[in-house]
């Protein structure tokens, strides 16, 4: 069966399905079953998303409203550019990180002592030891995913930010670099760091093959 | 190469982004230096991890409280309403 429509030479756009492209059609004709689709078909994911980066339910439920309400604020104006999916999880990154730049600042806890030491010849200054295979073993498991996920969130928050974007969501560093408001080398810098960071939060657990 | 400029090197490193002279002299540094090269599979395996732990939680469905499917679809009314 096929399940894409040409959408004609020379247009930079990546094909609609099918469903996408008959559902668009049914809310621009603001058919009520057509938003319900939408909502019930995208919600649940999307609400996971902005959890992930608001970091509470509370939270992400005020950027799901409001994401939506946007996205049906903004469906004339959305041409097919993107899968209705990928837009609507833009959206909703868009939505959420609006909420964390609303959130009263505090102090964000220096990353540095997360990162690792060199010695004074350049070299490491900690002899790392092999996590092999057991951690990709635990990471099979319920509970493992669900440890990661909390050091992900003991992350300063411009790096948690920058990683969930990036290594989870899927934006590329440009992409990035435009919603948070900074350079593509910021990006890769804070990236490389939140991810050194992680990886000393789980060094103790995959090390000692505790999980 | 030594291990302070290999780290600096890494995101490149993994997303395959290094040019090739700076690739090659990096490779030699690992094929010399066990210690990066533990450190370049617990960075990758971080990486993996994270997308695994979060990725499962992406593809958890049925959670979205139906009282908010219902908010979302009454503050819908008025747009479509005046879309349509």
């Amino acid at each position: 069966m096929q399940d894409t429509i040409d959408r004609g030479q020379g247009e930079n756009r990546p094909d609609l399905s099918l469903d996408e492209t008959e559902l668009l059609a049914r809310l621009r004709s603001g058919y009520g079953s057509a938003y319900e689709e939408l909502v019930r078909t995208y919600s649940g994911r999307l609400l996971a998303v902005a959890r992930r980066i608001v970091g509470n339910d509370e939270e992400a439920r005020d950027v799901i409203q409001d994401a939506f309400l946007n996205a049906f604020r903004s469906l004339p104006r959305f041409q097919g550019e993107a899968r209705l999916s990928t837009w609507l999880h833009r959206i909703v990154v868009n939505s959420a990180l609006m909420k964390l730049r609303t959130r009263r600042r505090k102090p964000e806890e220096s990353i540095e002592p997360l990162l690792p030491a060199f010695l004074a010849d350049g070299h490491y200054a900690e002899k790392f030891s092999t996590w092999g295979e057991q951690a990709d073993t635990a990471l099979s498991r319920t509970e493992t995913k669900a440890l990661v996920r909390r050091r992900i969130d003991e992350l300063p928050e411009s790096f948690r930010t920058v990683l969930l974007l990036r290594d989870i969501e899927g934006l590329d560093t440009e992409e990035t670099a435009r919603v948070l408001e900074t350079t593509p080398n910021a990006v890769k810098i804070r990236l490389h760091r939140a991810r050194a960071a992680l990886r000393t939060l789980l060094a103790p657990h995959f090390g000692r093959g505790e999980l | 190469m030594k291990c302070r400029e290999c780290d600096e090197f890494l995101a490149d490193y993994v997303s395959g982004e290094l040019a090739a002279d700076v690739l090659a002299t990096f490779e030699l540094h690992l094929s010399r230096c066990r210690n990066c090269r533990t450190y370049v599979e617990q960075y990758r395996l971080t990486i993996a991890a994270g997308k695994t732990a979060c990725e499962a939680a992406k593809e958890a469905k049925g959670d979205m409280p139906e009282e908010l499917i219902q908010a979302i679809l009454a503050a819908a009314r008025p747009v479509r309403d005046h879309s349509s």
